[in-house]
């Protein structure tokens, strides 16, 4: 007997959210992500001047606004064939990094840890703590944090003039000049949020996080530090006690684009993870099936995709498209970026146990972190006495495609222009990856498969599913776009 | 303060942006300010707890008027497609289109506020003759009327209160629930689209600290450059209204500051400037849409003047990213 649930709308997400259930013997069976809303912004850049997208794409999302503005920037770019100077560089890269720190950090304390706080969880040791730091709204963490993120996001207004929604961004470079006092003034604001996150997250200085390169060096680091004094430490005691690491398997397929580059080196490399094969980007392999969106079409690649709503369309069940990449449902994020970037720990978490709650959350951290410690270095690096922008001649047709990572994982812009204005525009969110609907061969997405075989019926049961669900820090408000 | 004021929030046709820019609200956080405001947030999507009810039972306890209902703010535009049906946007976990249940909390609040462009107006979703039919709250662009009808007064007879902004500064948003709270804001406090008047009165170029190349007409002519945005690369922040060059944003911030026009986000209908955004459409090399409430004619005789007299290091630093000539030293004459 299957029986069929509705749970919506999912709260501590970023936007609409309904998760379908069908249950036997109180165990998920299937599972449909549904994404609610339709906006059709791909469709508002038709007729535009190719420009005019720096100042749209960035609309698309209030969370990651600077991650579409800078995959706008470099689809025009690509296709004007322009390149950015050092400087624009390293002012794009801690623009981005800022946005990505910052929704991290966001997602940690107000969208993950709540759930920690809730009755069910009663009589464990860590409850206590947790709902004291965490509950939703009163718990005690919320202000310190909410002041550091807020004094954080100062880096925004010196360097792209507010967050979100900036147009700072150009194809060849930044449209602000840095100042010797105001490079002065940005290694003030990360000093202040340093304070922050070493005295209340981690504990600990970001550069001892940030050297923990094995599974090994983190367990001596969790014996080191109390839970008292870090929350890094809390999170790790609560995902040994609720078994984290057994939680939320996906496929353990991976995509990440190249990201965070200087002068021709980059902080992630970027990459594909399939049948455990590590390959670099093609973005001719993407896909995006139709048959369980309510929009016209079957299958298309994304240079030459539409997106035409159809309300009445049978079988499906979502506005969000599924792409696949080589045919796979693949999962992007932290923990592809840095898996594919090689980095040590997070190699062995994957190859121990692939694709997780406790990894998901465990990388987003670390991560954190070491890009903080990236910020310092580009704001260290910017030479006020250098260019900034380099000038832009748009061709009056082409094609461009501009490919970044948001906090959420790979983003993908994909521009085709006639007669000098936009004739084609289509994006892919790292949150269509992740909450894509089931694809025209019927393969689940990444959530949907990850919710598989959950038992369900027990408040412990219902919270897991919700800690699944978050671990993937989804933005629904980027997937209907 | 000694009454409670329930606050709910709902999120439809948007980006969530105006909630992000919300939650950097500081002197005092979003969470503080509340609390001091004797405001009770109901429902937050991406903010509320479990243990609360969800928002499908508050918007049953609301309409069976069992929990008042002070103040409903929207983020983002009422989608009333596609042919009116509201299918566009179903509230997750029931087939209800949310400009139903819109509709239905509107009716019995005592306050409705608008937060964000699309809200207040349709916003972005507006362009491109507005595929998914979205509307602003009591506007589309700037015709009266959009979802509620011009004719729509809240609770406390207000019509919905507009704080327009893509996003909204965190403190139009705070000092409006504020005001809301302490009494303060009626009808006299709103301009003629409804928005609050408190930073709605000034103009995006006061305070702009590029105006002395605005005063002698020194432009710049590319992005990065020093000069003023207004002649060629789109700045219209002469004509809007709001305060973002005194009030800053993020601490530092406003968008000519980081070397980007203003696109006029507060006003309705600033997503179809019927130019380029980094343009500045021009009739016989004179800019269009110069200051609102000055005859062009003295416009263009100050500004030919002022061009003729514009000091070499103002023409020299308006086209260079760097400054290349510094103010000169005033030394007494011994």
């Amino acid at each position: 007997m299957v029986r069929k649930i509705t749970l919506g709308p999912v709260n501590r997400v970023e936007g609409e959210l309904e998760v379908q259930l069908e249950l036997s013997q109180g165990r998920i069976e299937a599972a449909y992500v549904k994404s609610t809303l339709y906006r059709g912004f791909e469709n508002l850049l038709t007729g535009k001047n190719p420009m005019d997208a720096l100042a749209i794409t960035p609309r698309i999302c209030g969370i990651c606004s600077v991650s579409q503005s800078v995959a706008s920037a470099r689809a025009i770019a690509d296709l004007a064939q322009v390149q950015m100077p050092a400087n624009g560089e390293r002012v794009t890269n801690i623009i981005l990094a800022t946005e990505v720190v910052t929704d991290l950090l966001t997602h940690f304390y107000l969208f993950f840890m709540p759930d920690f706080s809730d009755s069910a969880y009663n009589a464990e040791s860590w409850s206590k703590l947790a709902a004291q730091r965490f509950t939703a709204i009163q718990g005690e963490r919320h202000s310190a944090m909410l002041k550091a993120r807020a004094e954080f996001l100062h880096i925004m207004g010196i360097l792209a003039g507010k967050w979100p929604h900036s147009l700072v961004f150009q194809p060849g470079g930044v449209s602000k000049t840095v100042t010797l006092s105001e490079q002065l003034k940005l290694k003030g604001i990360v000093t202040g949020f340093r304070a922050f996150l070493e005295s209340v997250l981690f504990g600990d200085r970001l550069e001892n996080i940030g050297a923990l390169d094995s599974v090994n060096a983190l367990n001596r680091w969790q014996q080191e530090h109390a839970e008292e004094r870090s929350d890094f430490a809390l999170f790790l005691a609560i995902s040994e006690s609720l078994d984290l690491q057994k939680a939320g398997s996906s496929y353990n397929h991976f995509l990440a684009y190249p990201a965070f580059n200087v002068a021709g080196t980059e902080v992630y490399s970027g990459g594909t993870y399939i049948d455990n094969q590590r390959k670099s980007v093609d973005t001719k392999q993407i896909s995006e099936h139709l048959d369980s969106a309510w929009l016209i079409g079957d299958q298309q690649h994304p240079s030459e995709g539409l997106t035409e709503p159809y309300a009445e369309k049978q079988d499906a069940y979502t506005w969000c498209k599924a792409p696949r990449y080589e045919g796979k449902a693949i999962e992007t994020g932290s923990i592809a970026r840095q898996f594919l970037a090689k980095d040590a720990l997070a190699s062995e978490l994957v190859n121990a146990s692939g694709s997780n709650i406790h990894n998901r959350i465990v990388l987003r951290l670390m991560e954190l972190a070491k890009l903080v410690i990236q910020i310092e270095n580009w704001i260290g690096q910017i030479k006020p006495a250098e260019a900034f922008c380099n000038q832009t001649k748009l061709p009056k047709k082409g094609q461009g495609v501009g490919l970044s990572e948001a906090a959420r994982g790979a983003l993908g812009h994909w521009l085709s222009v006639e007669n000098g204005i936009i004739s084609n525009y289509q994006l892919i969110a790292p949150t269509s990856w992740n909450f894509s609907p089931r694809d025209n061969q019927g393969q689940p997405g990444p959530l949907e498969y990850a919710l598989k075989g959950l038992e369900y019926d027990s408040p412990q049961g219902k919270l897991m599913m919700q800690h699944i669900i978050r671990s993937f820090d989804p933005c629904m408000v980027c997937t209907v776009h | 303060m000694s009454k409670t004021l329930n606050l709910l929030w709902l999120q439809s046709g948007g980006c969530g942006g105006c909630t992000m820019s919300l939650l950097a609200a500081e002197q005092p956080t979003l969470f503080e300010a509340l609390e001091s405001y004797g405001i009770n947030l109901l429902w937050h999507a991406s903010l509320s707890g479990n243990n609360n009810p969800g928002l499908l039972e508050w918007i049953e306890q609301i309409s069976n008027g069992k929990t008042p209902l002070d103040i409903l703010c929207l983020e983002g535009a009422v989608m009333t497609g596609p042919d009116g049906t509201g299918r566009f946007h179903l509230l997750s976990g029931s087939d209800q289109p949310m400009m139903e249940v819109i509709e239905l909390l509107a009716g019995k609040a005592a306050h409705v506020v608008a937060v964000g462009s699309c809200s207040a107006f349709g916003g972005f979703n507006r362009s491109n003759n507005n595929p998914a039919e979205a509307k602003g709250l009591q506007y589309l662009g700037e015709q009266a009327g959009g979802f509620l009808g011009s004719d729509f007064r809240s609770g406390m007879a207000m019509p919905v209160i507009n704080i327009s902004g893509c996003p909204t500064h965190p403190e139009w948003v705070l000092h409006s629930l504020q005001a809301i709270a302490l009494n303060l804001l009626d009808t006299a406090q709103l301009d003629e689209f409804n928005r609050p008047r408190f930073y709605t009165e000034h103009l995006v170029h006061h305070g702009c600290p590029r105006n002395e190349f605005y005063e002698y007409k020194a432009s710049a002519e590319k992005p990065a450059q020093s000069g003023c945005l207004m002649e060629n690369l789109g700045c219209q922040a002469t004509q809007a209204h709001a305060d973002c060059n005194i009030r800053l944003w993020n601490g530092h911030g406003s968008c000519p500051k980081a070397g980007y026009p203003c696109i006029n986000c507060t006003a309705p209908e600033f997503e179809e400037p019927g130019h380029p955004f980094y343009e500045t459409p021009k009739v016989a090399g004179i800019p269009v849409g110069l200051p609102t409430d000055m005859p062009k004619a003295w416009f263009i005789a100050l500004s030919s003047l002022s061009k003729a007299a514009t000091p070499k290091r103002l023409k020299e630093n308006a086209t260079s990213e760097k400054l290349k000539i510094v103010p000169q030293i005033y030394k007494k004459k011994r």
